[in-house]
This record gives C-alpha cells, sequence and structure tokens, in this order.
C-alpha cells in the first residue's frame, strides 16, 4: 500500500490545484485503487470538502461532481432515465454497495483505466470534463491525453436526444469485465464503445454508414464486425485477444440490436 | 436400516458460539492477543530457485522500531515437516525456518521483528539480498528425473516410506492394481482414453493464516494459532526449534475457516521462532497477497483415465494415472494422490473387473501445495466422473442409469477402497432421490433458449472417507459439574463447521441432559485430550464416537458415586434426567448431590476420558444434479440449480450438515468457472490477491437444495459417517457435463472459462 | 493528526497518521468486529457504515472520517440482534469472519430497502464475501426474518 505522509482537506480548487503541481503530491478520489500502489505520497489533496458530491440536473444536462460515488450514479433517476437504465448496468456488477459507495466519477474517468465501465458508458453519449484551469472538453478528447497537473472538476453529460445499451462480460459476476460494451446514437449517429480490451475504452463510430438504414439484424452484425475490426485488442490474466475479439462482435451486435429495440 | 428416535442428536441446534460470532465479538487469534506484540513480517525470495549469497540487514537494523532480523545463519539446522498428520509423516522432512536456498518465488529469506507493522515494512525494503539464481522447475511434466533438483541437500528425511526420493524430484510413487487390466480392456466393446487437469486452487478461507507466541508464566512458549491442529503443530513446533514438548503449548481460539489449509502450520513457526529469541510476544499475520503465493493450496494434478465398458454399459476396468504437483515442498504430496485413485475408482465396486491405480507426484519450483477439502478426491472424481459420463453420452444411455448399473451398494466389498466393506451405503437411493428431485428427465434434455442460449443437466457422483482408517486418533473429556450440567473438553478444532455443537449434541444425547447444559472447550495442547485434529473427515466420526465412549464410562463413573450414596450396588442404578435412581427401590439422588458427593472423600473421578480410532473410513456418498443456462456466442456458463443428496450416515444436526454441502458445492462451482491458478515467468501466482482470485458471489451460484439420504453407519457415533469433504466434490464433473451436452465439447481442464467454452465453439 | 468524528454514537477524538486506514483506526479504538479479508477492495469484511452508508473501511482513510459518523458492529448490537438470530437457526454462521461485514450491509440493506425480494438481497450484499456457506443459508436467514416480520 503507499505511504502518504500528509493529508490536507482542500478549501477551495485553487489551493488543490497549487498542491496537485507537485509531482509527489496526490489528488484522492476513492482510495481504492491508489492505495494498491507501493510509491510514497507526500501530501493527500481530498476534494471531499468543496461540493463536488452532488448530481445537479438541468434541461440540458447533467452536471456531475467529480466526487460523486459511482452508488449515486447507479441510483440517480435522471441519469438512468436519460440513459435508459445504461449508466446503472455499467456500475452495478462493480464489485459491491460499499466499493460504489466509495468509487468516485472522478477518480474512475481521471485514472483512465483500461478495465473502466465508467469511462466507457460515457464515451457512448455526448459527455465533456470540466478541469480546473483546462476548462471544459470533450470527454473522448480528454481519454487520450497523459495525465497531467489539472484538477477534474466535474462530468458534464448533455441531454443530447439519444438510445444507448451497456452491456459487458465478467468472468465472474462482479470482477473486472472481460470487454465491456457501450453502443449509443445520438443525434442520429451511431457509435460503439469497446473497453476492458484490455487497454483505455475506444469510440467507433459508425462511418461507413452500416446502421444508416436501420438497425437489423444484419446490420447489426454487420457494424458488429467493422467494431471488432477496428478495435485492437490484447491478451491478459482475464482473457486472450482473440477472444476478446470475438466477445466485441457479439456483444456489439447484441447492444446494437437491442438498441435498435429488435 | 437401523433408525433410532433421538432426543438431541439428529436435531438442528444453533451452533454453540452463533451469537459470538454473528454479534461480531472478539474471538480470532488478532482479537484475542495482546496489541503490543511484535509485529513478524517474512522477506520473500522474488525468484522460484535461488541461493542466498550475501544478504545485508544492517541499514534495516537502524529503522526505528526494528527490534531484530533473522536470516538462514541464525535458525537451527533440522530439517522438519510443516504438514499436520500424525508422525511418523508421510511428508518428507524437508523445510528449514529460513534456507539459503530458496524454492519457489514467495519462500522466506528473511524473518523481521518490529515494534509496528510500518517499521517491519521500511525495513523489508532496506534488507539487501544478492541471489544466485537458478534455472528452475516450473513444469510438472519435466519434474521427474529433471537434472535440477529441487531438493539437492543431502539431510533430506523421509520420514515414512513413500516411494520418493529427492535425487529425481520425486516425493511419492505408488502402484495399486487388482484383476488383469490389459485383458479386461483388451476385451472391452468400448475403451475411453482421457486426461484431465486441476489446478493448485486456493482455499481463501475468510481468515488468512495467523499465530500469536508469547512465553507463558512459566516461560513456555505459548502459541495462539488459527490453526486445525494443535497437537501436530505442538510436535512440529518441537521438532523445528529443538527444544521439547514440555515447553510448548499450542492454542486455539475461534478459527476464521480452515478447509484444509491451516492443517498445515504454515506460519506458525515464525513468531514461535521471533519470541524465543527476543523473549517478547509477537504476531504474524498473512496479508491475502502472502496467503495466496505462500499459502498451503490444492495439488494441482494431472490424472489420466482408461475406462473399458461394454455396450450395454457395463464398467468393467479403470486404470488411473496420477501425476500431482506438490511444488516447492512434499507437505501432503504422498498422501493427497492416494485419494485421487481410492476415492474415485470404487464408486463403481458395483461391476469393475480389474483396476489400476499408478502415481507419482513431483516436486517442482511453485508453492507448496498441501491440504484442502477433499483431498485429492476432488481431482480424481472429476476425471472418473466425467468419463463416465462421456461414456454414457457416447453409448447414448442416460447417465444416471449408467451409474445405477454399475454404482456402489451396500454390503458390496471395495477392492479398490482397501477391501471394506460399504456398511452403509444410500447411494442408489441418493440417486433415485435427486433424480426425482431435480427432475431430470425434463432437464436432461437440452433445451433451445433461443439468442445462442441452451439449457442443459450435469450430473456426478462421489465418495469420501470418515477418517484415516488405524491412524486417526480423538479424544474427548467429559466432566460433571456441581448443578449437574457438563464440560466437554476436545482437542478437535471447530474451524466454523461446528463439531463443537455436534459434539456437545452427542454429549446431551448420552448423558439425558439439556444441549444448553453442556459446556465445550478446545482445543489446548495443555488442557484438551489427545487429537489428531480437525481433518480427514474425521471429526464427527472419530471424535464423536470418543465422546459416546467417554460418556459411557462417565455414566459408569456417575453411578458408582451414586451407588455409594444409595448404599446399593453400582448395577442397581441408572442415570436418566439429571438424577440416579436405584430401579429396586426407586430412591433417586441428583446430579447435583452426586457432584458434591464426587468432591468430598471421593476416589471415583466425575470425568471421564475416552479416545477412539477406526480400522475402517466408511465413505459418505453424494449425488449432485446442476442444471445450467450457457450462452454459445459468449460461452458464459449460468448456474441455474444444483441439487445434491448426500449420504452422511446419520446427520447429527441436519442444518449444519445442509450448510456444510452448500458450502462445499459453491466452492466447487468456483473450481469449476472462474477461480484460476496462472503463473508469471518466475512462477509466481498471477492470482495473488481476491482482486485476480475470483472466488463465488451469491451471484455466481444459482439456487441450491440440498436433502440426505439417511443410511445407518454401525462403526461411526449415533450412526453416523462425515460430510466436511465430500460436499466438494461433484460440482466439476457435473458442471462439465452439463457443458458437454449444451456443446458437445468436453471440456477436461478447470477452471471452465467463458473463453475456453466459446472458443472451442468458434474453432470448430 | 488529530481527528475528530462520532463512532457509535460517542463523540472522539483520534490521534493517526496521514495514511491510517480507517480499518487499522477502529480495530485501536476496540472495534474488533472491523476485520480485515483482503488488501484489494473485495472482500466486504470490513464494512462499517460512514453517515449510514455501507463502506469499506480497508480502503478509506482515516483522516476522511475527520468531522463524520462512523458505526460498527459494536455500535449497532440490537438492531443486528434483532435478525441474526435466524441466521443462526439456519446455522449460517459457520465460521463467523465474513459475519459482521456481511450483518452491517444487512443492516444497510434493510434500512434502505426493507422488504426486499431475494434478488435485492443478493445484488446488495454482492460485495460479502462467503467461503463457508455456501450464499444460501444466509439467504435464508433474512428470508425467514422478513417473513417474521410480517408475522
Amino acid at each position: 500500500m503507499i505511504t502518504i505522509q500528509k493529508y490536507v482537506r482542500a478549501k477551495s480548487l485553487e489551493e488543490a490545484y497549487q498542491l496537485n503541481q507537485s509531482k509527489r503530491n496526490r489528488i484522492v478520489g476513492g482510495m481504492l485503487w491508489m492505495r494498491l500502489g507501493r510509491g510514497s505520497v507526500a501530501t493527500a489533496i481530498d476534494l471531499c470538502d468543496l461540493g463536488l458530491d452532488t448530481i445537479e440536473e438541468t434541461e440540458e444536462q447533467f452536471s456531475i461532481g467529480a466526487m460523486v460515488s459511482l452508488r449515486q450514479l447507479e441510483l440517480h433517476e435522471g441519469l438512468n432515465a436519460y440513459t435508459g437504465g445504461a449508466v446503472k448496468n455499467a456500475v452495478k456488477d462493480i464489485v459491491g454497495v460499499q466499493f460504489r459507495n466509495m468509487a468516485t466519477v472522478g477518480g474512475s474517468i481521471w485514472g483512465r483505466f483500461g478495465f473502466s465501465d465508467v469511462l466507457t458508458v460515457f464515451l457512448a453519449m455526448d459527455a465533456y470534463v470540466e478541469l480546473y484551469k483546462g476548462g471544459v472538453i470533450p470527454l473522448e478528447q480528454f481519454a487520450a491525453r497523459k495525465k497531467d497537473t489539472d484538477i477534474l472538476v466535474r462530468l458534464i453529460v448533455k441531454k443530447t436526444p439519444g438510445a444507448f445499451v451497456y452491456t459487458a462480460l465478467r468472468n465472474q459476476r462482479t470482477d473486472f469485465p472481460v470487454i465491456a460494451c457501450a453502443v449509443s446514437q445520438l443525434g442520429g449517429e451511431y457509435r460503439a464503445v469497446i473497453g476492458a480490451r484490455p487497454a483505455k475504452a475506444m469510440v467507433i463510430r459508425d462511418e461507413q454508414g452500416l446502421l444508416a438504414q436501420g438497425i437489423t439484424p444484419d446490420s447489426a452484425e454487420a457494424f458488429a464486425g467493422f467494431v471488432a475490426e477496428r478495435t485492437p485488442t490484447d491478451s491478459n490474466v482475464r482473457a486472450s485477444a482473440a477472444y476478446r475479439s470475438h466477445l466485441i462482435r457479439v456483444l456489439t451486435a447484441r447492444a446494437t440490436t437491442e438498441l435498435g429495440g429488435i | 436400516m437401523e433408525q433410532r428416535e433421538y432426543k438431541v442428536v439428529g436435531k438442528s441446534f444453533r451452533k454453540k458460539d452463533s451469537m459470538q460470532l454473528l454479534l461480531g465479538k472478539p474471538v480470532y487469534v488478532d482479537d484475542v492477543t495482546p496489541k503490543d506484540a511484535l509485529v513478524v513480517k517474512i522477506l520473500r525470495s522474488p525468484h522460484a530457485n535461488a541461493i542466498v549469497q550475501e544478504i545485508n540487514t544492517k541499514a534495516a537494523r537502524f529503522v526505528p522500531g526494528v527490534v531484530d532480523i533473522y536470516t538462514w545463519e541464525d535458525v537451527p539446522q533440522t530439517r522438519f515437516a510443516i504438514a499436520g498428520q500424525t508422525y511418523p509423516e508421510p511428508s518428507p522432512y524437508d523445510r528449514l525456518i529460513l534456507d539459503r536456498h530458496v524454492r519457489f518465488a514467495g519462500d522466506a529469506v528473511a524473518i523481521i521483528a518490529a515494534e509496528t507493522e510500518k517499521a517491519a515494512l521500511k525495513a523489508m525494503k532496506l534488507i539487501k539480498v544478492k541471489y544466485e539464481v537458478l534455472e528452475a522447475v516450473l513444469d510438472y511434466h519435466t519434474a521427474l528425473d529433471n537434472p535440477i533438483l529441487v531438493h539437492p541437500e543431502e539431510d533430506w528425511e523421509p520420514p515414512c516410506e513413500v516411494g520418493g526420493t529427492n535425487k529425481r524430484n520425486l516425493v511419492a510413487s505408488g502402484l495399486d492394481a487388482e484383476g488383469d487390466v490389459e485383458a479386461v480392456l483388451a476385451d472391452c466393446d468400448i475403451v475411453l482414453d482421457r486426461t484431465f487437469h486441476t489446478k493448485a486452487f486456493q482455499q481463501a478461507m475468510m481468515e488468512p493464516f495467523t499465530a500469536y507466541a508469547e512465553l507463558d508464566r512459566y516461560g513456555r512458549l505459548h502459541l495462539i494459532s488459527s490453526t486445525q491442529i494443535v497437537f501436530h503443530t505442538r510436535r512440529i513446533l518441537s521438532r523445528a526449534l529443538g527444544i521439547p514438548k514440555s515447553r510448548i503449548r499450542v492454542e486455539k481460539p475461534r478459527i476464521g475457516g480452515g478447509f484444509g489449509a491451516k492443517q498445515t502450520a504454515v506460519c506458525d513457526v515464525y513468531p514461535a521462532f521471533v519470541t524465543l529469541k527476543t523473549g517478547r510476544p509477537s504476531r504474524i499475520t498473512y496479508t491475502r497477497e502472502e496467503a495466496q503465493i505462500a499459502g498451503s493450496p490444492r495439488h494441482e494434478m494431472e490424472i489420466r483415465v482408461r475406462l473399458g465398458a461394454n455396450r450395454d454399459g457395463k464398467i468393467r476396468v479403470l486404470d488411473l494415472y496420477t501425476l500431482s504437483n506438490s511444488g516447492a515442498y512434499g507437505e501432503h504430496g504422498p498422501t493427497t494422490v492416494g485419494l485421487s485413485g481410492h476415492k474415485s475408482i470404487p464408486l463403481y465396486t458395483g461391476s469393475l473387473e480389474a483396476y489400476r491405480f499408478g502415481y507419482d507426484v513431483v516436486y517442482t519450483n511453485l508453492q507448496a501445495a498441501g491440504a484442502y477439502r477433499g483431498y485429492g478426491a476432488t481431482q480424481g472424481i472429476f476425471a472418473v466422473e466425467s468419463v463416465v459420463n462421456e461414456l454414457a453420452e457416447t453409448l447414448g444411455m442416460d447417465p444416471t442409469v449408467i451409474r445405477d448399473q454399475n454404482m456402489v451398494k451396500e454390503g458390496m466389498v471395495m477392492p479398490a477402497y482397501y477391501g471394506e466393506t460399504a456398511n452403509a451405503c444410500a447411494l442408489d437411493r441418493c440417486m433415485a432421490h435427486c433424480r426425482q428431485m431435480f427432475g431430470w428427465e425434463e432437464k436432461y434434455p437440452v433445451r433451445d433458449m433461443g439468442n445462442g442460449k441452451v439449457r442443459s443437466a450435469g450430473v456426478a457422483m462421489a465418495m469420501q472417507g470418515s477418517c484415516i482408517s488405524n491412524v486417526d486418533v480423538g479424544s474427548a473429556t467429559v466432566k460433571l459439574s456441581e448443578d449437574g450440567t457438563y464440560n466437554l473438553m476436545i482437542g478437535a478444532a471447530d474451524m466454523g463447521t461446528g463439531c463443537d455443537t455436534i459434539l456437545a449434541q452427542m454429549v446431551a444425547e448420552m448423558m439425558d441432559c439439556r444441549f444448553d447444559d453442556v459446556a465445550v472447550f478446545g482445543a489446548d495442547t495443555d488442557a484438551s485430550p489427545y487429537d489428531s485434529g480437525s481433518y480427514a473427515s474425521s471429526t464427527t466420526y472419530i471424535t464423536g464416537k470418543a465422546v459416546e465412549k467417554a460418556c459411557t464410562q462417565l455414566k459408569a463413573n456417575i453411578c458408582a458415586i451414586a451407588a455409594e450414596m444409595l448404599d446399593c450396588a453400582p448395577e442397581a442404578v441408572v442415570l436418566e434426567s439429571g438424577r440416579v435412581c436405584n430401579i429396586d427401590t426407586h430412591q433417586t439422588v441428583s446430579l447435583t448431590d452426586i457432584s458434591y458427593k464426587a468432591q468430598v472423600g471421593n476416589c471415583i473421578p466425575a470425568e471421564a476420558t475416552a479416545t477412539h480410532s477406526s480400522p475402517v473410513s466408511p465413505p459418505p456418498y453424494m449425488v449432485g444434479m446442476v442444471e445450467i443456462e450457457l450462452d454459445k456466442r459468449t460461452g458464459l456458463v449460468t448456474i441455474l440449480d444444483y441439487m445434491a443428496v448426500v449420504d452422511c450416515g446419520i446427520p447429527i444436526n441436519p442444518a449444519l450438515a445442509r450448510i456444510q454441502t452448500e458450502g462445499g458445492i459453491v466452492q466447487g462451482i468456483g473450481h469449476t468457472l472462474m477461480e484460476n491458478v496462472t503463473y508469471d515467468s518466475h512462477g509466481r501466482p498471477v492470482e495473488s490477491s481476491f482482486m485476480q482470485y475470483k472466488i463465488p458471489t451469491r451471484l455466481d451460484m444459482g439456487t441450491l437444495k440440498v436433502e440426505f439420504e439417511h443410511s445407518y453407519e454401525p462403526t461411526g457415533p449415533f450412526g453416523a459417517k462425515s460430510i466436511g469433504e465430500i460436499v466438494i466434490n461433484t460440482p466439476a464433473p457435473a458442471i462439465a457435463h452439463a457443458i458437454a451436452r449444451a456443446t458437445g465439447v468436453w471440456h477436461r481442464e478447470l477452471p471452465i472459462t467463458p473463453e475456453k467454452v466459446a472458443m472451442s465453439l468458434v474453432e470448430e | 493528526m488529530e481527528i475528530k468524528l462520532t463512532l457509535n454514537d460517542k463523540a472522539i477524538t483520534g490521534h493517526i497518521e496521514a495514511d491510517t486506514v480507517l480499518l487499522d483506526f477502529l480495530r485501536a479504538q476496540g472495534c474488533y468486529s472491523v476485520k480485515r479479508g483482503c488488501d484489494t477492495s473485495n472482500c466486504g469484511l470490513c464494512t462499517v457504515l460512514l453517515d449510514g452508508k455501507p463502506i469499506l473501511s480497508c480502503s478509506m482513510l482515516a483522516a476522511r472520517a475527520d468531522g463524520h459518523s462512523v458505526q460498527t458492529l459494536e455500535g449497532l448490537q440490537e438492531e443486528a440482534a434483532e435478525f441474526v438470530g435466524f441466521l443462526a437457526d439456519q446455522g449460517a454462521d459457520q465460521c463467523g469472519f465474513c459475519n459482521p461485514g456481511f450483518v452491517m450491509n444487512t443492516i444497510a440493506l434493510l434500512r434502505e430497502n426493507p422488504d426486499p425480494t431475494d434478488g435485492e438481497i443478493r445484488a446488495f450484499l454482492a460485495g460479502n464475501l462467503c467461503r463457508c456457506s455456501g450464499y444460501d443459508g444466509q439467504l435464508r436467514g433474512i428470508r425467514s426474518y422478513l417473513n417474521s416480520r410480517k408475522g
């Protein structure tokens, strides 16, 4: 487990930001992943007093504070109504209720973890992150960036009309996914997001218009084949690259047909 | 079947400790031992096979709070085994407390004693070790006669002859056969020749290995350990530390699960050594990672089965060869392997004309294996039951019917089971009962559920033993208290199984008293009568019989005291309902009066100790059936229902027997579908945490249903046999069967992950 | 550093290091019901309530509990005693090492959802591992408690 010399509850984002400029300091999210490291942290910066633990819903968007727990996502009626339960489906099998009470949206998104169900599901949406210095940028752009010393303040999900389906396969019900798969239709645009490849989630858009004429069992299969071809996979202890590629095809096809209401 | 009416036996009493446990009272090693004990930590080798050339602890010793650090130069040089087995142990003496030659990634290199965990961990990082890294034996197929020897040392010593030699990396070897196997095989209509592979599954008991040591008020070493084997641990420590047994006391409080892991003294020697060296109390608590990489898991086995049968389904011959991987040390290696044949082949006593069972157990530079519930039978039964299922499918026969034709039945002599007779055997009734309860006729046909999903069913039988015959010894002391209540003292170890409770039920039955009037104490080498310990499914059967005997003796003693009080012959009185009555005069004396009398001018003990051992080990039997839903495209297998019927003789406490069964089934489901063991290039298990080693959650096991078919075992207490181990044996073959029914593919290696299922179909 | 919190309804002050986890702090306070079963937030044995919500005390900095309310099984004996007897009747306690975390999370479940279905019970308690019981006995125990409440 990591060692920590000093613990500070930031009184402002500015204070947190200043502290975070030192490489030896770290912002703590749920502490679930970070504590497993073996390194040493000079100052652990806690954002828990900054009121970032709420989900604000307006006509246009959901504004999800960095300290919102995965359990809050799971239980949020508005978010699950908008996503057709996709958010709940994405988080409900993550370890257990206690874990989800602790794991934060900020920690999950900031970490850009390969196994992340959370990053996978939100990449299927019209989503943005608000960075303290960097301002609001698309989540997809953020996911591609390297970690820096900025602070993730909020996740913003625009209520762009759309539909979402989330599915994953796990060797054991509360394990990391072998493949995580979100498929969405946003303002007429179809995309699939594949996580746990096992590398970081990738967004694959329907560039060839395979679903342009509507979702049928055949077009769904075609789209799934396209997504599987475009998504590099690798092997780890949970599965081989070949099986992952196979699963991407199966899960994407199923999620797409479900999206099409077939 | 003999069926008697009992007042207390056969009833589902709550466990004696249940409310303490459920309300979170401090009852485990870490709760009941002083907080300021020294923290003991082990520096472990990163290499699978290496010699410690230099070890520099100077900088580490400067860490504030570090009390001492020990290396191979500091420890006694007598080799020992940490397997909890009766002397002379079948396990070789191949360990030192710290050895210059480290033999697996995780082997102990140095012992650190510090005031705090933080100081110990800091010191661990500062110990500088220079290793001469040697080539390692990581593939157990290549271990035998490999030029690289895991144990090249000259002082390697087997206390028993088990056919092993360290010069060949051979822990044990053997052969048992009856009849002309090759001739019968040649005469069979069908011969199946199949090879199976099971892995080094972890017990994953919730409380990791932990032990505390102190010097008691006499300056003796007092160990409080989470152990199934207090007496064996005392003997092991005595040899390892070179001190007499009279200077050692080993005690267990409540145990947070064992499943055989704690039938090996995995961590006890470390705090014992530290306390002897420093004179201070010390405690070691393994992290989950240590429990996973330096614990005592199941023996990995490869089992080749040749089965010969006639077209009508008569199983005529079984030929097994087991290659068992003992890892870096030999604990339980020579014995676990035996069960892979001796507790699988006899299931088909009904028809077998010949059998052969050969085995080799080899050393490798991997984590040492040990005892795990099922103890080799689990591996063997996966192989044999899978082959029988394949036979049935090949012949187009119902696999339950083929078993009806061939299975062992009551009264049969079992040549492959040491010639024992199945005195109590309801296996046939278990099959009929389970078939009916499960709805086999409806669930056996494969059903297409649409969208690539199919439902199917599988079946398996199992057996185990009820002790190690002619070896295990159980004892019990029963004492009368002044108010007519009783104390039961045992050396067996309740590890959550409920043995304290079921043995108290036996006392209450025998002494004709209330269950609540029996207090249980165990286990402590100073205070308990000798017991081999709780393993080999033996506590109900062996220690239970000792309880029965002790109560018989105590009754006689009580009657003798009462007879003096009533001034009559002991034969003229009987003990019933808390008093002794003269059957002629109807004069009575209360137990209270008797026990007070026992304390005044009395030479007849108001207590009795009895010891029991058994020349036979009556097998319990079981049938398990599973219904799964299998997704042919993702390969995901979902357990819908698991139903089982068990013959454990007479269940002493049906609720506890049921929970034992359910727990064993779910462990078996874990091994079959999700618990994996893979190694990195150093031979270190990748699944070194619960993040990677995935045991079933309550979402992974479907719905369970367990019922019993009684038989009456004449040599057991109240007709009981055993329950603890057999229950883990049916899931692997039954689930593999259901998967084969659904997909047409027989999986012969565990675990059967979604990937294996899906890719076996893609490749076709 | 110093923290002030409410532990089992009592205001206490504790002295900790910055990286002390809540589990170790609670055991040092004599709350021995809180158990460590893994180091990776996977087993649920260390479950306590933080401001009424179940969390894993192995993974939470004690410093984070400053200003909050923590409850362990030591502080909820009566609420637990209402239903744990039903688990005892099933023999589902077994080795007992997972019991405190399991009981704490069951308390959280029943506060949030007083009449859960079997599926809801399984889902809520999925993060509480048990290696002994096979889980069904625990479910039966909770079910028989719920049935008893309905009379």
